[in-house]
C-alpha cells in the first residue's frame, strides 16, 4: 500500500475520523482541466456519519474535488482524474464500475436550487422512479412524503405537492433538493454551497436539516462561510491553490490551525 | 514631485452642456432614424398587402346567371333508370345553350350566336351535370339552374375590364339608315360623343362621328323598327376604355348588359376555387390540386425532417464527442443551411429520380427534396433549443442517478421541445413556400387531377401561383394574386401557430 505513505498516521489523524468508520478515502488524487492542474496529490479520508466541510478562496479546488467524488467531473470532456478514489473500499474510478448506480448512492445538492420544472411530487418521486425502488404508487407516495419531512418541507407544501416545484421559495428549492437527493436513500451527500443563493434565515433552516440528516448520511459540504463551516461540520479540511493544505476537526481547524495559510485565512487576512 | 502633480489639476467631471446637449441631439437622432426605418418598411409591407389583396380578392368571387332550364327527361334518362351512369351520358350542353339563346332572341346570325355562347364558361354544363347527378328527381322538371360565365364576361362584370356609364336620353331620336350606315338625329342638348352606343327600340349603335347636330353611326345590333324614340326610351351607354383596348367587344358588352339589367346576373363566392383543380379556362381553375400537393409533400417533409433532426439535434448537441469530425459535420450543417434551394432540386433530381427511380412529379420526391432543405434548420433550431436548457437542469437529474440518455429525454428534451416545434414549424413554413427544388423534380406541370396519394402527379402552391402568373389571361392574374393570398395566409397561421407555441411553453428560470 505505497498510497498509504502521505496518510496521517492514527495518532495524529482527527479525533472525528478515528471515531466514525472510513466512508471516503483518496489517495494522490490529480485533477486536470486541460492544462490546469486544479487538484495537486490530494490525499484526506472522510468520515461516515458525520460532516465534512471544504472551505478555501475561490478556485482552490474544492468544488472540484466534491464533484470529482460523484464522477460529476466525467460530463466535462476536458476534465482528467488520476489516482485513487474509495468509497467503502471500493474504487469509483474502476472502469467497471457503472457510474450511474455510482451516482444513485451518492447524492448531490447544488450551489443554485435546481428543481426540475415538473410538480413538488414528480421532483420527489423521479430518482425513486427511475431506480425502480418502489413497489407500486402507494410506496411511492410513502417515499415523497418520508423524504420530503426530512428535508423539513412537507408541511409547508403537503396541500400543493401539484404545484410545480420552481414556484417554491429558494430556500423552500434547496430543501426540494434535499429531499430529492435522499428520496433514492444515498450513503453520501454532496453539498455544493448549498446555502450561497439564500437569505440568511433559509440558511439557518437548511444547517439545522444538515445537521439533522448527519446522523443517517455521510455529508461532505463545499462552504465560502467559515462560519458555516464551524457551526454544521465536524471535520474540516482547508484547500489552498489545489492543495490540501490541512485536515482537522472543526473545532481545532478553527482555534488551533497547524499551518499558517489556514490561520491566514480563517482569520480573514485572504482569501 | 508633490509640486507637479498639484499643479496640474485633477480632471474632473464638470457641468459641460454642450457636451449634453449634443448627446442629447445624437439619441434624438438615433430614435429618428430608427423610426424612419420602420416607417418604410411599413409602407412597403402595406403596398404590397394592399395590392396582392385588391388584385387577388376578385378571385374568390365568381359571375353567374341564372338560367330556366327544362331538364328533359328524353336528353338525359330516356327509360327513366336514375341510373348514375346513363345520367353522366346525358347531354347537358344543349338544354344550357337553348336557354341562353332564348333570353336573346335578336341574336340569329351563326357567328352571333356563336359570340354568345362565348359568354359562357366552357364548365356550365359539366357543373348542371353535377347538378342533376346529385338530385336526379329534377330530370323532366324546370329548373332555375345557375350557368357560370366565360372569364371575360367575369372580369367585365367585376368592371375589371372597362367602367360603364349609362344615360337615359333626352328628347328624341330617330334613326335613318343611310348606306349601310345609319345616320342618327336628336333635339337632345348634350350629344354623344364618338364610341357611345345608343340603345334604342330594342337595337344598338354605335356613334362613328358627329357633326351638325346629327350623329353617323353603325348598327351593333338590328332594332325592331326604326320608329322614333320618345325622351325616356332611348338611353347611352359609354365605355371608359375603347374597344380594342379591352377582350370584350361593345356587343358582348351589351348582351352582358342586358342580363345585368334582366337581373339574371349574380355574383358569389368562388368555392370553385378551392374545391377544383387546375384548367386552362380561368373561370374553372382552383387551388385544391396544388394545395393537396403541397400538403401530401410538407407532410412527407415532417415525417422525415421532424425525427431525423431531432435525433440528429440531440446526438450531436449532447451525445457526440468533440473532436475534428463532429466539427466538420457541425460546420457543413451550417453551410448546407446556406446552399441554394435550386442546387437541392438538381441534387433530388440526379438521386431520387435518375439513381432511385422514383416517379417525377410526385408529392414523396417534393418531400423528400424538401426535407433535405429543411433539415439543417430543425437541427439547428434543435441545437440551440436543447443548448438553452439550463445545465443545471441535466446536472440535478444526473445527481439523482439518472443515465445520461435519461437525464436528455426525461428532463432536457421536454424543456426543448417548444424550441424544436418553433424551429420545424419555421422551417415547414419554409418549405411551403419553396418553389427552386420542386421546378427541378417536374412538380412543375399543368395537372388538373386532384393528388390523393404520394406517388401521383402533383404540383405545389407556390408553383401554381408561378404557371398561373405566366399565363396571358387577364383573370389568372387576379388567381395568381388570389392563391398567393391562400399562400400567405397559410404562412401566417403556421408563424403565428410558432409564436403561440413559444410564448405558451416559455419557461423561465
Amino acid at each position: 500500500m505505497d498510497a498509504m505513505v502521505n496518510t496521517p498516521l492514527a495518532e495524529n489523524a482527527p479525533r472525528i475520523a478515528r471515531e466514525k468508520p472510513l466512508k471516503i478515502r483518496a489517495r494522490n488524487v490529480d485533477v486536470y482541466y486541460g492544462e490546469k492542474h486544479a487538484i495537486k496529490g490530494l490525499n484526506i479520508d472522510i468520515p461516515d456519519g458525520a460532516v465534512s466541510a471544504f472551505i478555501g478562496p475561490s478556485g482552490c479546488g474544492k468544488s472540484t474535488f466534491l464533484r470529482s467524488i460523484n464522477r460529476m467531473n466525467d460530463t466535462i470532456p476536458s476534465c482528467r482524474v488520476t489516482g485513487n478514489i474509495e468509497i467503502d473500499n471500493r474504487d469509483i474510478y474502476d472502469k467497471k464500475l457503472d457510474v450511474v448506480q455510482l451516482r444513485a448512492r451518492i447524492g448531490m445538492v447544488f450551489q443554485k436550487p435546481n428543481p426540475f420544472p415538473k410538480s413538488i411530487y414528480e421532483n420527489v418521486a423521479y430518482g425513486p422512479k427511475i431506480h425502480g425502488l418502489s413497489k407500486g404508487k402507494a410506496d411511492l407516495e410513502e417515499i415523497v412524503v418520508t423524504s420530503l419531512k426530512k428535508a423539513g418541507l412537507f408541511e409547508e407544501v403537503k396541500d400543493r405537492l401539484d404545484h410545480s416545484g420552481t414556484s417554491l421559495s429558494g430556500g423552500q428549492q434547496q430543501r426540494l433538493c434535499i429531499a430529492r437527493a435522499i428520496a433514492v436513500n444515498p450513503e453520501v451527500i454532496l453539498m455544493d454551497e448549498p446555502c450561497s443563493a439564500l437569505d440568511p434565515i433559509a440558511t439557518a433552516r437548511i444547517e439545522e436539516l444538515i445537521d439533522e440528516l448527519r446522523q443517517n448520511f455521510c455529508i461532505v459540504i463545499v462552504t465560502h462561510s467559515m462560519q458555516q463551516a464551524a457551526r454544521v461540520s465536524q471535520l474540516t479540511a482547508f484547500f489552498h491553490l489545489g492543495n490540501l493544505v490541512e485536515v482537522g476537526d472543526t473545532d481545532e481547524i478553527f482555534t488551533a490551525p497547524k499551518d499558517k495559510r489556514t490561520q491566514d485565512y480563517i482569520t480573514g487576512r485572504f482569501g | 514631485m508633490t509640486d507637479t502633480a498639484i499643479a496640474t489639476a485633477p480632471r474632473r467631471f464638470g457641468d459641460n452642456d454642450a457636451l449634453v446637449a449634443r448627446r442629447y441631439r445624437a439619441e434624438r437622432r438615433f430614435k429618428f432614424y430608427g423610426i424612419a426605418a420602420i416607417a418604410v418598411t411599413a409602407v412597403f409591407l402595406v403596398l404590397l398587402f394592399a395590392d396582392i389583396l385588391v388584385k387577388g380578392l376578385p378571385a374568390f368571387i365568381e359571375n353567374r346567371i341564372t338560367l330556366p332550364v327544362k331538364i328533359d327527361q328524353a336528353a338525359i334518362d330516356p327509360q327513366n333508370s336514375r341510373d348514375p351512369k346513363i345520367i353522366r351520358a346525358g347531354d347537358f350542353d344543349a338544354p344550357i345553350r337553348e336557354a341562353f339563346r332564348a333570353m336573346f332572341p335578336d341574336v340569329t346570325s351563326r357567328a352571333d350566336r356563336k359570340k354568345l355562347m362565348g359568354l359562357l364558361s366552357s364548365g356550365a354544363a359539366d357543373d348542371f351535370r353535377s347538378m342533376v347527378m346529385s338530385n336526379p328527381a329534377l330530370i323532366g322538371q324546370d329548373a332555375k339552374v345557375p350557368v357560370l360565365l366565360s372569364d371575360d364576361a367575369d372580369q367585365y362584370l367585376k368592371g375589371r375590364q372597362t367602367g360603364v356609364e349609362k344615360y337615359v336620353g333626352q328628347g328624341t331620336m330617330t334613326a335613318v339608315a343611310e348606306g349601310d350606315k345609319f345616320k342618327l338625329t336628336t333635339d337632345a342638348a348634350t350629344l354623344p360623343q364618338p364610341g357611345d352606343v345608343i340603345r334604342m327600340n330594342g337595337g344598338a349603335f354605335r356613334i362613328l362621328s358627329v357633326g351638325n347636330g346629327a350623329l353617323l353611326a353603325e348598327q351593333l345590333t338590328a332594332p325592331k323598327s326604326l320608329d322614333p324614340a320618345a325622351s325616356g326610351a332611348w338611353d347611352i351607354v359609354r365605355f371608359t376604355i375603347p374597344e380594342q383596348n379591352r377582350r370584350v367587344d361593345d356587343q358582348e358588352a351589351l348582351w352582358l348588359e342586358h342580363l345585368k339589367e334582366q337581373g339574371v346576373a349574380e355574383s358569389g363566392i368562388a368555392w370553385r376555387f378551392f374545391t377544383s383543380g387546375d384548367s386552362r379556362e380561368p373561370e374553372l381553375a382552383g387551388i385544391r390540386g396544388a394545395l393537396m400537393g403541397s400538403i401530401l409533400t410538407l407532410l412527407v417533409t415532417l415525417f422525415l425532417c421532424l425525427p431525423i433532426g431531432v435525433a440528429a439535434a440531440i446526438y450531436l448537441e449532447e451525445f457526440a464527442p468533440k473532436n475534428r469530425l463532429t466539427q466538420i459535420i457541425e460546420v457543413n450543417i451550417n453551410n448546407l443551411a446556406a446552399v441554394p434551394s435550386i442546387v437541392f432540386g438538381i441534387l433530388g433530381l440526379a438521386m431520387f429520380l435518375n439513381f432511385f427511380g422514383l416517379p417525377r412529379s410526385a408529392p414523396v420526391v417534393g418531400g423528400l427534396v424538401l426535407a433535405l432543405l429543411v433539415l439543417p434548420t430543425i437541427i439547428i433550431a434543435g441545437r440551440a433549443a436543447l443548448r438553452a436548457v439550463p445545465p443545471s437542469i441535466k446536472e440535478a437529474a444526473l445527481g439523482v442517478g439518472a443515465s445520461h440518455q435519461q437525464a436528455i429525454f426525461h428532463h432536457v428534451l421536454p424543456l426543448a421541445m417548444p424550441g424544436i416545434m418553433t424551429g420545424t414549424i419555421i422551417g415547414m413554413a419554409h418549405a411551403l413556400g419553396e418553389t427552386a427544388p420542386l421546378l427541378m423534380i417536374g412538380m412543375v406541370a399543368f395537372i388538373v387531377d386532384i393528388p390523393s396519394s404520394f406517388t401521383d402527379a402533383a404540383t405545389a402552391l407556390p408553383i401554381q401561383i408561378y404557371l398561373w402568373s405566366d399565363l396571358p389571361e387577364v383573370a389568372f392574374q387576379s388567381k395568381t394574386a388570389g392563391a398567393i393570398v391562400v399562400l400567405l395566409l397559410f404562412l401566417f397561421v403556421m408563424n403565428a401557430a410558432a409564436i403561440l407555441l413559444r410564448k405558451r411553453f416559455e419557461r423561465r428560470w
